[in-house]
C-alpha cells in the first residue's frame, strides 16, 4: 500500500503526459486482443511494454500511430489522446499522425534504395526541406541522431540493404527521426540484432529520450530494465501493471508480474 | 552384414547399428527416391524430344519458305505496247493493265530462244512464259510505273518463278508429277534446267516472304506475311496500351486498397474464371459488342486488339497481383511508418519492387495474345487482305490479317506450296515469341532488386 503511494507521488511529479489512453479495446475479428487498457505515456521518457508473446503489447503499440488501420479486421475502441487531441477522430489524417508518431519495426526494413534516399524519403514527402542543401542537412542530422553517421558518411549512395543488421536498424531509426516526430514507437527493435548491435541501439534509445517520448516493446526484461523509466506489463490483453521501471522489477504489486519477471510464466 | 542377418532371428532385436551398411528401411527409401528421380528424368526427356521433334519438323518444312526461285530476264519495255501514243504521259501508261505486260515477257522468252538457244522443242514462248509467276507481269508493271522513263529501255528484271518451278527445285515437283499436272509440263521443267545452267534461274533469300502481302490460291510464290505481321503488330500495340494500365491499376486497387468483402471476393473469383474462358468465347463477344453493337469495322486491328485485350487482362491481373503480393509487407510498413500515404507507399516502394514481375507477366500475356487465332477468325481477320493498312491511328481501323490466322489460312489452301509457307509463317511467329520472352527475361534481370 505504501509502495503504491510512492508510485503515485512519482507519477504526479513526473513530466507532462504525451499520450493518454483510456478504456482501450482492440478486436481482431472476434478476438478481444486488448482489454480496457489505460496508460499515460510521458514526454521525454522511455516507456517499455513487456509481457509474454501474444499478450497484445505490439498491438497496443500499433494503436498509437494507427498502424492497425491497415489491418482490415482490426477494430480499435477507446480514447487515445496525443497532446489532448483524439487521434482516432474522424478528422485526423493518419498520415499526419504518423509523421508525429514515428515507428521502428522488429525486423530492420530499409527501403531497397540508397542510404541517403532512405533517410530523405520522409522529409521529402512531408516537404520538410526547401532545397537540396536543407535535405542534406536533415539527412546528416538524422544519421547522427541514429548514431550511424560515422559509419556511412562516405557511402551515402550505397544501398541501405547492404548494411549489417545493427546498422540497418540504426538506419531505420535515423529514418524515423528524420521527420522530426514527437513520439517514437519501437516494436522489439533489437530482437533481430546481436548483443553488440543491441548495446548500440540501447545507447541510442537513451539519447533519443532527450528529445522524444520513446515507447519500446521488448521481450528482454533486462533490456526494459536498462533503457526504460516506465514499464507496462501486459498479460492476455490486459494491462496488469504500469509504473516506474525500478518499482516493477524490484517490487511488483501484482503476483502475475512477479511470476513473469522471475520467469515462472511467459 | 552379419549383425543384420543374425538380428533377423529374434524379432525384438534392433536393426543393425553399423552406419556402413544401410538397413532395409533406408534402402527402400533410397530406392523410392531413385525411382522418383527416374520418373522426373523420363518426363524431361519426353518433353525435350517433343520439343526437338516439333522444332525440327517446322524448320524442315518451313525454312525453304524463306528461299525462293527467281528468273532473271532481259525485258524490252516496248513503247509500242506500253505507250501507244508515244506521249510518255504517266496517265497513259497507267492505263496499260497487267495483261498488257504479259506479251513483253513472252517476247523475252522468244528472244532467249533465238539469241541464246535456250528453248525446248515443242514449247512455245507463251508456254515458256508460264515459268514466270503470274505475279511477274504485275511486278513489271509496278516497276515501270515507278519510273515511266524506263519505257523504251531494255532492263534486266528479276521475276518470281512460278510455284511449280520453285517446287521443282525444292523437291515438291518431279518430272513424273509434271506429266499429270495441268499447270506444268516436263518440257517447262527442262527449260527451267536450261535457264539454271545459263545462270538465269537462281534460288535466293526471299525478303518478300516477310514484306509481301498475301497472294491468291494460284500464285503461292508471291504470298508473303507483310500484312499479317503489320496487323499483328498493330494489335499488340493496342493490347499493350490497354492491358498494361488497366491491368496494373486493377491489380493495385484489388491488392492494396480494396476492402476484403464479398464483392471483392466475387471479383477475384471471376478474374480467375475469365482467365479460363475459351478464347473463342471472347471472339463471339467481340463480334456482338464491338462489331454489331459498336459498329467498328470488321477485320480491323482495333477490334482484334480489343478482343485480345479482354483475353489478356486476367492473365496480367493475376501476374501483377502475384508480384505485388511478393513484395514483403515490411516495406509497406516502413513507408507508412514514416508517414507516407497508402498511395505513396504503393507507387514509391511497392510498385518499383513488383515491376519485374509485372513486366514479365505482361509480356507473357502479350505473347499469348500474339498466338491467339480463334477469336480473330470470328471477327473477320481471316479475310484475304491484299492492301497494307496505313500508319496508325487510321491503320487500326483498316482491314489487316494476323500471323496465326495467316498460318491457318494457308493450311486451308490446295497448292502444296502453301504448306511450306504456313510452316515458314510458324517460324516467324515462334521467332517473335522467342524475342518477346527474351525481352521479358532481360527486363527481369535488369530491374530485379534484392532486399
Amino acid at each position: 500500500m505504501f509502495d503504491t503511494q510512492t508510485h503515485k507521488d512519482n507519477a504526479v511529479e513526473s513530466k507532462a503526459t504525451k499520450i493518454e489512453c483510456r478504456d482501450c479495446q482492440v478486436y481482431y475479428g472476434d478476438t478481444h486482443a486488448i482489454k480496457d487498457v489505460n496508460v499515460d505515456i510521458e514526454d521525454k521518457t522511455v516507456t517499455a511494454f513487456i509481457g509474454p508473446s501474444g499478450c497484445g503489447k505490439s498491438t497496443f503499440l500499433r494503436c498509437l500511430n494507427r498502424m492497425n488501420d491497415t489491418i482490415d479486421i482490426a477494430r480499435v475502441m477507446g480514447s487515445f489522446k496525443l497532446d489532448g487531441e483524439e487521434i482516432y477522430d474522424k478528422r485526423v489524417d493518419p498520415v499526419q499522425l504518423r509523421a508525429k508518431v514515428g515507428m521502428v519495426f522488429q525486423k530492420p526494413n530499409p527501403f531497397p534504395k540508397s542510404i541517403y534516399d532512405n533517410v530523405a524519403y520522409g522529409p521529402r514527402i512531408h516537404g520538410l526541406a526547401r532545397n537540396k542543401a536543407d535535405l542534406d542537412e536533415i539527412v546528416e542530422k538524422s544519421l547522427r541522431r541514429g548514431a550511424i553517421w560515422d559509419e556511412v558518411k562516405d557511402r551515402l549512395d550505397a544501398p541501405g540493404t547492404g548494411l549489417s543488421g545493427g546498422q540497418q536498424q540504426r538506419l531505420c531509426i535515423a529514418r524515423a527521426v528524420a521527420t522530426e516526430p514527437e513520439v517514437l514507437l519501437m516494436d522489439e527493435p533489437c530482437s533481430a540484432l546481436d548483443p553488440i548491435a543491441t548495446a548500440q541501439v540501447e545507447e541510442l534509445i537513451d539519447e533519443l529520450r532527450q528529445r522524444y517520448s520513446v515507447v519500446i516493446v521488448t521481450h528482454s526484461m533486462q533490456q526494459a530494465a536498462r533503457v526504460s523509466q516506465k514499464t507496462a506489463f501486459f498479460h492476455l490483453g490486459n494491462l496488469v501493471e504500469f509504473g516506474e521501471t525500478g518499482q516493477i522489477f524490484t517490487n511488483p504489486e501484482d503476483p502475475r508480474t512477479e511470476s513473469y519477471i522471475t520467469g515462472r510464466i511467459g | 552384414m552379419t549383425d543384420a542377418t543374425s538380428s533377423g532371428a529374434s524379432p525384438t532385436t534392433k536393426h543393425a547399428t553399423s552406419l556402413l551398411a544401410a538397413d532395409d528401411r533406408t534402402r527402400r527409401r533410397n530406392a523410392a527416391e531413385a525411382r522418383f528421380r527416374g520418373y522426373g528424368v523420363a518426363a524431361i526427356v519426353v518433353a525435350i524430344m517433343a520439343l526437338v521433334g516439333l522444332v525440327s519438323s517446322i524448320l524442315y518444312n518451313g525454312s525453304s519458305a524463306f528461299f525462293q526461285t527467281f528468273i532473271t530476264l532481259e525485258v524490252y519495255l516496248d513503247p509500242a505496247k506500253l505507250d501507244k501514243k508515244g506521249t510518255g504521259d504517266p496517265e497513259e501508261i497507267r492505263k496499260v493493265t497487267t495483261f498488257g505486260y504479259a506479251p513483253l515477257i513472252v517476247a523475252s522468252f522468244e528472244k532467249l530462244a533465238e539469241e541464246d538457244g535456250i528453248a525446248v522443242d515443242g514449247l512455245t514462248a507463251k508456254k515458256a512464259a508460264a515459268l514466270i509467276s503470274k505475279e511477274g507481269a504485275a511486278d513489271l508493271r509496278r516497276y515501270v510505273r515507278a519510273d515511266v522513263n524506263r519505257v523504251g529501255q531494255t532492263v534486266e528484271f528479276k521475276f518470281l518463278a512460278s510455284g511449280r518451278i520453285d517446287g521443282y527445285y525444292k523437291g515438291r515437283v518431279t518430272m513424273e508429277s509434271a506429266e499429270i499436272d495441268n499447270n506444268i509440263s516436263p518440257e517447262q521443267l527442262q527449260l527451267a534446267d536450261q535457264l539454271k545452267e545459263a545462270g538465269l534461274l537462281k534460288t535466293s533469300w526471299n525478303w518478300g516472304f516477310l514484306t509481301m502481302a498475301d497472294a491468291s490460291e494460284n500464285r503461292p510464290e508471291a504470298a508473303g506475311l507483310g500484312v499479317a505481321i503489320l496487323g499483328s503488330f498493330y494489335m499488340m500495340i493496342i493490347v499493350l496500351c490497354l492491358t498494361l494500365p488497366i491491368g496494373v491499376a486493377a491489380s493495385i486497387y484489388l491488392e492494396e486498397f480494396a476492402p476484403k468483402n464479398r464483392f471483392t471476393d466475387l471479383v477475384e473469383v471471376n478474374i480467375s474464371n475469365l482467365a479460363a474462358v475459351p478464347s473463342i468465347v471472347f471472339g463471339i463477344l467481340g463480334l456482338s459488342i464491338f462489331i454489331n453493337f459498336a459498329g467498328l469495322p470488321q477485320s480491323a486491328p482495333i477490334v482484334g486488339g480489343l478482343v485480345l485485350t479482354l483475353m489478356t487482362l486476367p492473365t496480367i491481373i493475376i501476374a501483377t497481383r502475384a508480384s505485388l503480393k511478393a513484395v514483403p509487407p515490411s516495406i509497406r510498413d516502413a513507408a507508412l511508418g514514416v508517414g507516407a500515404s497508402r498511395m505513396q507507399a504503393v507507387f514509391h516502394h511497392v510498385l518499383p519492387l513488383a515491376m519485374p514481375g509485372i513486366l514479365t507477366g505482361t509480356i507473357i500475356g502479350l505473347a499469348q495474345a500474339l498466338g491467339e487465332t480463334a477469336p480473330l477468325m470470328l471477327i473477320g481477320m481471316v479475310a484475304f487482305v491484299r492492301e497494307y493498312p496505313s500508319a496508325p491511328p487510321e491503320g487500326f481501323f483498316e482491314p489487316a490479317a494476323a500471323l496465326p490466322v495467316q498460318v491457318y489460312n494457308w493450311t486451308q489452301r490446295a497448292d502444296p506450296a502453301f504448306v511450306e509457307r504456313a510452316s515458314g509463317a510458324i517460324i516467324v511467329l515462334l521467332v517473335f515469341l522467342l524475342i518477346m520472352n527474351a525481352v521479358a527475361i532481360i527486363l527481369r534481370r535488369r530491374f530485379e532488386r534484392r532486399w
